[in-house]
């Protein structure tokens, strides 16, 4: 087990009377690709600023490399930062942009001439060197700031929503660079986003943040399958709730009363964030199927179509089960042959016991 | 006529008349003057009339005399001094107020900034001889103190009281284009500075200093050009020493009743002005990029 590379622990961050965060617990390993995910306002900021050494906590302590970072100023931490809005020195041209930090360090001039052009040439902005920086669109710009941070070789880089000022394709385009570069140069990233689909393609790692605090530190794969809560749940994407009372426990066992499925018994793991307080059942849309002609399924309900939503390669349909008011959502992949209902008609829904998640 | 109707319709028409009542103003007040001024320079004063052939030996003894290229260039250098001053003392307080006063407070301390412009400049001046005088505050107290048995006489009366009062009197002109350039830093810059390994001082010295130096350049030309031209000044508290090539200007335009050689001369001082904001804006252009 080697050492972690960010160890906050008890991090608190008063803002006057406002806490901004609150008792945040924290290992990031070395050399993964860690993402900060959650709403707008939640402290993702915040807890980003703290490390890199803009905001003092208010208690609480960080280490970095295991040293703690207590007084120790940004300039003096080894980590480095992209900006949201990527900070590019207006006065410099992109190289002087690159060189900035080795400049501070005082390297040698031809050290500092070597590696800005081994910096510019891995993010892929060769010939772009003299360009005055108010002339690079959007997605140069970017690359810019992460050649300027990595240049100087950091421990940690820290991102702080880096691609949400591109569109959609440049962005999907610098997703897949930033994790090949990430591979390539071997530094920790710790990246800030909102968006999940970001943090579940890219990350090794999310910690989902809420209001200040950290609701779950787990793999893409475990924030999918097992979020913790039903508000991690809703926010990694989509889920449906049902109402649902736990009746009784043993051993591995729990006997759960589920509207509009009736009594179940279910695994103790599928209550993956503990049997206490559990008070709903949780199932993504796709672990349901629209049954049809001679098709079965593990259990099946009957429903009623009241919405459908044709997105090409798939089909969103609302229905509603008998008993329970607002629908549930399931899609289906639109293979060859398979026929697209119509808003009110009857549909066999097919699900299975083991997709089903016990959550508080 | 059918153009003309039409242009009458378009924008820059409309523009034309919105600006012409500002147009008409400063024709009759600013351009009409000076082309009158400068073709009196071309003249010749023939004691009580004026010879209106053209001649340019007005240019000549301007460029040429001694005592007039003397006082030009003390003149240049006195403004030079009190340009360099007033920036380096309204550098610090546009930074004080742009970095370190809350946002809510800045408005009042640009407020209490102007509150100097709430007297005349005169009455300034005035405070200033009773503050320098051979009688005055500062010797006073120096004297009372038993600093000094003698009152200091190289304080008023001379250059370096030029200086001092004219320079009192522009701070506030630049520190407001000097803190309005700095408000217009990006504060992340000067973090990335800070992420990148500067300290504080070269964080300034790289990011700071270099973006607001439009303002500082601003400052400079607001201050310089007008000093150059002063005359109230040096003729209250410069003495025979301080005096400058406006008091020159006025001499020969009154009492020495030779105002083609006055016009020379203030038309070759406004040349020379010229030249210096061409090279200030030239400067300039270094660092007005385009938008960030
Ligand atoms: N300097 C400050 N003074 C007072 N409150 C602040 C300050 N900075 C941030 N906050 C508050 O702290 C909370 C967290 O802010 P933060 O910027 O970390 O959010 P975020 O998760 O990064 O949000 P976003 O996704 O919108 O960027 C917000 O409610 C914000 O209003
Ligand atoms: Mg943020």
């Amino acid at each position: 087990m080697t050492l972690p590379i960010i160890r906050l622990s008890g991090l608190d961050k008063f803002y006057g009377e406002f806490q901004a965060l609150s008792q945040i617990n924290l290992d990031i390993k070395t050399g993964e690709f860690f993402s900060l995910l959650g709403p707008s306002g939640c402290g993702k900021t915040t807890l980003l600023r703290a490390i890199a050494g803009f905001e003092t906590l208010s208690s609480g302590s960080l280490q970095i490399d295991g040293l703690s970072m207590e007084g120790v100023p940004a300039n003096k931490r080894p980590t480095n930062m992209v900006f949201q809005s990527y900070a590019i020195f207006p006065h410099m041209s992109v190289a002087e942009n690159v060189a900035y930090g080795l400049k501070a360090r005082k390297l040698p001039k031809v050290e500092i001439k070597a590696r800005v052009a081994e910096a510019i040439d891995m993010v892929g902005l060769q010939g772009f060197d003299e360009r005055a920086s108010h002339a690079l669109s959007g997605g140069q710009r970017q690359r810019v700031a992460l050649a300027r941070a990595l240049v100087l070789k950091p421990r940690v880089l820290l991102l702080d929503e880096p691609l949400s000022a591109l569109d959609k394709k440049l962005r999907e385009q610098m997703q897949s660079e930033l994790r090949r570069l990430q591979r390539a140069v071997g530094i920790t990233f710790v990246l800030v986003t909102h968006d999940q689909e970001e943090a579940l393609t890219m990350s090794d790692r999310i910690a989902v943040m809420f209001d200040g605090k950290i609701a779950q530190v787990a793999s893409p794969q475990i924030l999918y399958g097992k979020p913790s809560t039903r508000k991690v749940a809703a926010f990694i994407g989509m889920m449906n709730f049902l109402d649902a009372k736990v009746l009784a426990a043993s051993g591995d066992n729990v006997e759960v009363e589920v509207q509009s499925l009736g009594k179940l018994t279910l695994s103790l793991e599928q209550a993956t964030g503990g049997l206490n307080g559990c008070d709903s059942v949780g199932v993504r849309p796709e672990m349901l199927t629209i049954l049809t002609g001679s098709q079965t399924s593990e259990r099946e309900i009957e429903a009623e179509v009241t919405e459908v939503s044709y997105y090409g390669d798939m089909t969103y349909y609302d229905v509603k089960f008998p008993s329970k008011e607002d629908p549930i959502t399931v899609t289906m992949r639109n293979t060859a042959g398979r026929e697209v209902l119509e808003v009110g008609a009857k549909a066999r829904v097919g699900w299975s016991t083991s997709s089903l998640l016990l959550l508080k | 006529m059918v153009g003309f109707q039409k242009w009458r319709r378009s924008e820059s028409a409309q523009g034309l008349f919105l600006i012409s009542p500002t147009l008409c103003f400063a024709l009759l007040l600013l351009a009409v003057p000076l082309v009158m001024v400068a073709a009196l320079s071309f003249w010749t004063q023939d004691y009580l009339t004026l010879d209106r052939t053209f001649t340019t030996a007005n240019y000549v003894t301007a460029w040429t005399e001694p005592m007039y290229q003397y006082l030009m260039a003390r003149s240049l250098k006195i403004s030079i001094f009190v340009t360099v001053a007033t920036v380096f003392l309204a550098y610090p307080v546009a930074y004080f107020i742009s970095f370190h006063v809350a946002p809510k407070r800045k408005a009042m301390w640009i407020f209490l900034i102007t509150i100097p412009f709430w007297t005349s400049y005169l009455m300034r001046i005035f405070l200033w001889k009773v503050i320098l005088g051979y009688n005055g505050v500062v010797n006073g107290s120096l004297m009372g103190l038993g600093v000094i048995e003698q009152p200091l006489s190289f304080i008023l009366y001379n250059q370096n009281a030029v200086v001092l009062t004219l320079a009192h009197a522009w701070v506030p002109f630049a520190i407001l284009p000097i803190f309005v350039a700095l408000e217009r830093v990006d504060r992340s810059l000067i973090e990335a500075a800070e992420d990148l390994g500067d300290s504080r001082l070269r964080r300034f010295l790289r990011v700071t200093l270099p973006l607001s130096m439009p303002g500082v350049i601003a400052a400079t030309i607001i201050v310089f050009i007008p000093t150059i031209g002063d005359y109230v000044t040096p003729r209250l508290v410069g003495g025979p020493n301080g005096l400058m090539i406006s008091n020159m200007i006025e001499l020969q335009f009154k009492k020495a009743n030779n105002a083609p050689l006055g016009a020379a001369l203030a038309i070759s001082a406004m040349g020379i002005v010229t030249f210096f904001a061409l090279v200030f804006l030239w400067m300039n252009r270094k660092y007005v990029r385009g938008p960030s």
